[in-house]
Order: C-alpha cells, then sequence, then structure tokens
C-alpha cells in the first residue's frame, strides 16, 4: 500500500494532470491545433464535453468509498478531493458555456429556463449544492466543520442522481449512455445503502428470535 | 452599369468561389473524421468509423429563385458532417461516420394506398419526366439548431398529381428503407424501425414541398438522406424522412415516427413554431450553424419564416394543440 509521501508526490500530479486532459482537448481543439476542430456546433461541443466530465468525475468521486472497501485500498480516500473539486470545475464550466455562448447572457431566456426548464432546473440546483461542498473541501474548513462536514458532504448522494437525471431528461429518444450512468450510480449508493442494511437487519433478526424464544 | 439589387424572395446568388472545392472538403472531412474518431476511441467505446466517401455525381438542374432564401448557405462540410439520421446512430458525426456501407443505388419506390397509379417503380423512372431545381432552404431542426441547405429536387406536388390520388387520399404517407445490415442504427430500438412520416394532402401540394435528390449541385449523400428524401423547411427537421421507400395514400392520418415514441413532444404537423416549446426545452430562439463559438442564439421565426407562404394552410388551427 502506497503511503501517504508516496500518494501526495506520485500519485496525486499524473491524477490531476489527467484530469485536466479534456480541458486541454477541449482548447486544443478551439484553437484548430493540428487540424482538429469542434466541428459544426461548437458551442454544443464544449457544453457537452465539459457536462460529461463533469457528471464522470463526480461518479468517480463517489465511487472511491466503495473502491476502497472492495480492495481495501485506503489511500484512494486520498484522491476523492481532488476529483471531486475536478467534477465541480467541469460541472462550472459546463454552465459557464450555456450561460455565455449558448445562451449569449440572455437574461430573459436564462431566467425563464433555469424556471421552467425542468432539466434546467434539476441542473442548476445541483451546480448550487456543489458551491458550499467545494468552498468547504480545505482541511481548515473539514477541521472547523467536525462532524458536520460529512453530513454536509453526504449532499453528493442528492447532487449526483440530480446530474444523471439532468442527462437523461435532455437526451431525446437514445437514453442507453444516461442508463449506463443511472446504473453505476445506483450500484454505488445501493451499496452505502446495503452496507447499512445487514446490520439493522441482523439485529432486527436476533431481536426477534428472541422475542419467539420467550 | 447592371446592380443586381437583392429583394426578399429572391435566390441566393452563390459565387462559384463561396462554394467549398470538392477536393478540400474531402480532404477536411477526412481531418475532421479523424478528429471525431480520436474523440470517440477516447471513451473507449466506439470503432473506428467507416468513412463514408462521398459517391456523389453531379446533377443538372435550375435554380428556382422564388422559392430560395438569400441567405448563406452552410458550408457543404457542415451540411453533410452535422445531421439526425438516426438509422445511423444518435450522434450527430453518426451519419457520416457509419453511411459507408448503404447503397441507394438502384433504388425503387412503391407507390400505394388511394391512387390510380400504383405499384413499384424505379426511382429514375418517377424522376424523369420532371426537371430538377435547386433551392436554397433554411433548415430548422426540432433540437433549436438551424442551417440554410441548398437542395436540389422536384416539387412534391408534381410527383403526387402523376400518381392521380382518388378522392379519398386525405394524407400522403412516407417510408423510410429497412436495411438493418447497412444501417447500424436500426439494430436498436431507439425508434419504432422503419422510419415513417407523413403530410396532409394540402401540405404536400404545396410548392414549398420538396422530394430531394441531391444538395450543392451533387447526389444526396448517404448520410443526407441518399437517394430520396423529403424536405419542408417550415416544419422541424424530422418531418424531412430519408431514404424514401414508400408514398402511399391515406384516408387517415398516418402514424409518424417521432409522434409514435413521445406523442407529448412531437405531434403530427411540427411546425417551427416559436411560441409553442417542447416539453422540455424552450423553441422561442435557435443556434445557426457555422457561425463559430461565439454564436449565440437568434430568434425563430414563425413556421421558420415560411409564414407568408404557409400559414394560409392552418388558417383556424389551435396550433398549440396541432403542434
Amino acid at each position: 500500500m502506497p503511503s501517504t509521501i508516496v500518494v501526495r508526490r506520485y500519485l496525486k500530479p499524473p491524477l490531476f494532470l489527467l484530469c485536466l486532459l479534456p480541458f486541454i482537448w477541449v482548447a486544443v481543439r478551439a484553437f484548430g491545433i493540428g487540424g482538429t476542430s469542434l466541428g459544426a456546433n461548437p458551442v454544443e461541443a464544449v457544453q457537452d464535453t465539459f457536462g460529461q466530465w463533469g457528471l464522470r468525475l463526480l461518479v468517480i468521486t463517489l465511487a472511491m468509498t466503495p473502491l476502497r472497501d472492495w480492495f481495501n485500498a485506503p489511500w484512494l480516500i486520498q484522491l476523492r478531493r481532488m476529483l471531486g473539486l475536478f467534477g465541480f470545475f467541469y460541472v462550472l464550466l459546463h454552465f459557464l458555456t450555456w450561460l455565455l455562448l449558448d445562451q449569449g447572457l440572455y437574461w430573459p431566456g436564462i431566467l425563464v429556463d433555469i424556471g421552467k426548464r425542468p432539466f434546467i432546473t434539476i441542473g442548476f440546483a445541483a451546480l448550487l449544492m456543489l458551491i458550499p461542498l467545494a468552498v468547504t473541501s480545505t482541511n481548515g474548513m473539514m477541521r472547523r466543520l467536525g462532524k458536520r462536514w460529512k453530513s454536509l458532504h453526504r449532499l453528493v448522494y442528492l447532487i449526483v442522481p440530480l446530474g444523471v437525471w439532468h442527462y437523461y431528461w435532455q437526451v431525446k429518444a437514445d437514453v442507453r449512455e444516461p442508463l449506463i450512468y443511472l446504473t453505476i450510480v445506483a450500484v454505488l449508493l445501493g451499496w452505502r445503502l446495503w452496507k447499512r442494511l445487514p446490520a439493522r437487519n441482523a439485529a432486527g433478526w436476533t431481536a426477534a428470535r428472541d422475542r419467539i424464544k420467550q | 452599369m447592371l446592380i443586381r439589387r437583392k429583394r426578399p424572395g429572391d435566390c441566393a446568388h452563390v459565387q462559384p468561389s463561396e462554394i467549398t472545392p470538392e477536393g478540400v472538403y474531402l480532404n477536411r472531412r477526412l481531418l475532421l473524421q479523424a478528429a471525431l474518431a480520436a474523440g470517440a476511441t477516447g471513451l473507449g467505446a466506439a470503432a473506428w468509423p467507416t468513412a463514408s466517401q462521398a459517391k456523389v455525381t453531379d446533377l443538372s438542374f435550375k435554380r428556382n429563385q422564388r422559392f430560395s432564401t438569400t441567405e448563406t448557405p452552410n458550408s457543404y462540410e457542415d451540411v453533410t458532417t452535422y445531421n439526425n439520421f438516426y438509422e445511423f446512430g444518435t450522434g450527430k458525426g453518426d451519419p457520416v461516420a457509419n453511411s459507408g456501407r448503404f447503397k441507394p443505388e438502384p433504388w425503387t419506390v412503391t407507390i400505394s394506398g388511394e391512387a390510380e397509379v400504383k405499384g413499384k417503380f424505379a426511382l429514375e423512372d418517377i424522376l424523369k419526366p420532371h426537371a430538377l431545381e435547386e433551392r436554397v432552404y433554411r433548415l430548422r431542426c426540432v433540437e433549436a439548431w438551424s442551417m440554410v441547405i441548398p437542395w436540389v429536387g422536384v416539387p412534391l406536388a408534381e410527383v403526387v398529381k402523376r400518381c392521380k390520388p382518388t378522392s379519398k387520399a386525405k394524407y400522403v404517407a412516407f417510408k423510410t428503407v429497412m436495411r438493418p445490415a447497412e444501417m447500424p442504427g436500426q439494430r436498436y430500438p431507439v425508434l419504432e424501425w422503419p422510419y415513417v412520416e407523413g403530410l396532409r394532402m394540402d401540405e404536400a401540394m404545396h410548392p414549398l414541398s420538396l422530394l430531394a435528390v441531391g444538395l450543392y449541385g451533387k447526389t444526396l449523400p448517404n448520410q443526407n438522406g441518399a437517394p430520396l428524401r423529403l424536405v419542408t423547411p417550415w416544419k422541424y427537421g424530422f418531418k424531412g424522412i430519408k431514404s424514401i421507400v414508400e408514398i402511399r395514400f391515406t384516408e387517415r392520418e398516418p402514424p409518424t415516427s417521432w409522434n409514435i415514441a413521445a406523442s407529448h413532444e412531437y405531434g403530427f404537423y411540427a411546425n417551427v413554431n416559436p411560441q409553442v416549446d417542447h416539453p422540455r426545452w424552450s423553441q422561442a430562439r435557435e443556434r445557426h450553424i457555422g457561425a463559430g463559438l461565439f454564436n449565440s442564439r437568434v430568434p425563430t421565426q414563425m413556421f421558420n419564416g415560411y409564414a407568408k407562404e404557409v400559414a394560409d394552410l392552418y388558417r383556424g388551427m389551435d396550433l398549440r394543440k396541432n403542434f
């Protein structure tokens, strides 16, 4: 198992660059480097890339705890904050692309969409909920919040399903990809629920058995 | 000195210099496909796409000035690499990437239903009596993006007339070819296959309705609906059924694919209407393809700008109900 120092020195820097790759790829295509391009609908290409990577990184963040338990790899938790923050970074870029490039800061359209289009409403809600999590991600805030930090960050159990829902709702007919996300998230959250249930069930069983015996 | 003044309804005077030479766009297309493939494989999902090299040939035609917009057409590259044709996949780059194996020749079209002239006809025989004309039309997708495309085709009304529909014929129904071996998208039930569409008889007889066989002066590339497709510029793009193999005259309103898939979101009429939103998104504004990264949306026009020509067809109808 890698030590804290090994993780910090040799795992985090490459992971940082890896997480930055989608952003770099968008930038490369935006500038047309090496004959690349963003295609016929560049705004859509940028918006979709950022949105997809935001969701992917948040799902990966959500996978860190289960993976740690399944593979007995506690060091994975040290990567969780960076993954979560990159998830927020891409979700924020996704939102800003919509605000600036897609809507062109046309406020009547923006406000109506946030209020009236359910898929935009839930996407926006998810973004708003991510903000306190990003702000309280520092060591100082973790210390200051103590036990409440964990409760606050359980918001992610709501945020990620909202993100999947946001994706599912804007697809026209081909829901295969959103369903893949849904399945993965269901497993990751279901596992957490299941982990809590057996203990309760076992206790319930014992209590019931004891009652019968008496 | 002659001064050519542009009048509304005048044709788009495309200078030869404005049209991208074939060699250039073919090269660009290869680069684009490489980029798309790199993007796709980056997700670890898709295989290298089968390149759909344009097996297109030149057509002879006359420009129809009356029915052409003066707006500048989108590039051939935009028109042929970014579109929906779910039979080849649901991504906008899928049609160009996955339509290489499709064979649009030879092609027969079945005429059936409430008409005197019925049977199976070779496409050439259907087209032979008609002169091809070019029309530069706006296209508005239900997904709120738009293009301007120089189509080549024949007025649908002329073909309909030759079929001699009976007095019972109130609608015209169209069907796309069913070829899962050549159309990988048909292997998944994303929509009910084959794709079907329809028009009311007066819509089909409207001079704007076009049976297109080409674009940019050449035969249709596979990804754009070769060899025969419908173009109704005042309706959302999905009404423009592609690779048509059957034209049927019916007494009752025929079923249409997107309406079958989600009847509360896609109606039979599907007229472009900025006041009637899609249940999940706004139709008030659209993004014009081809203006780059910093083109925000522009207002959508009633009937996609063809209100003067088609509004009479829907007089007295509640367009909120008949969307």
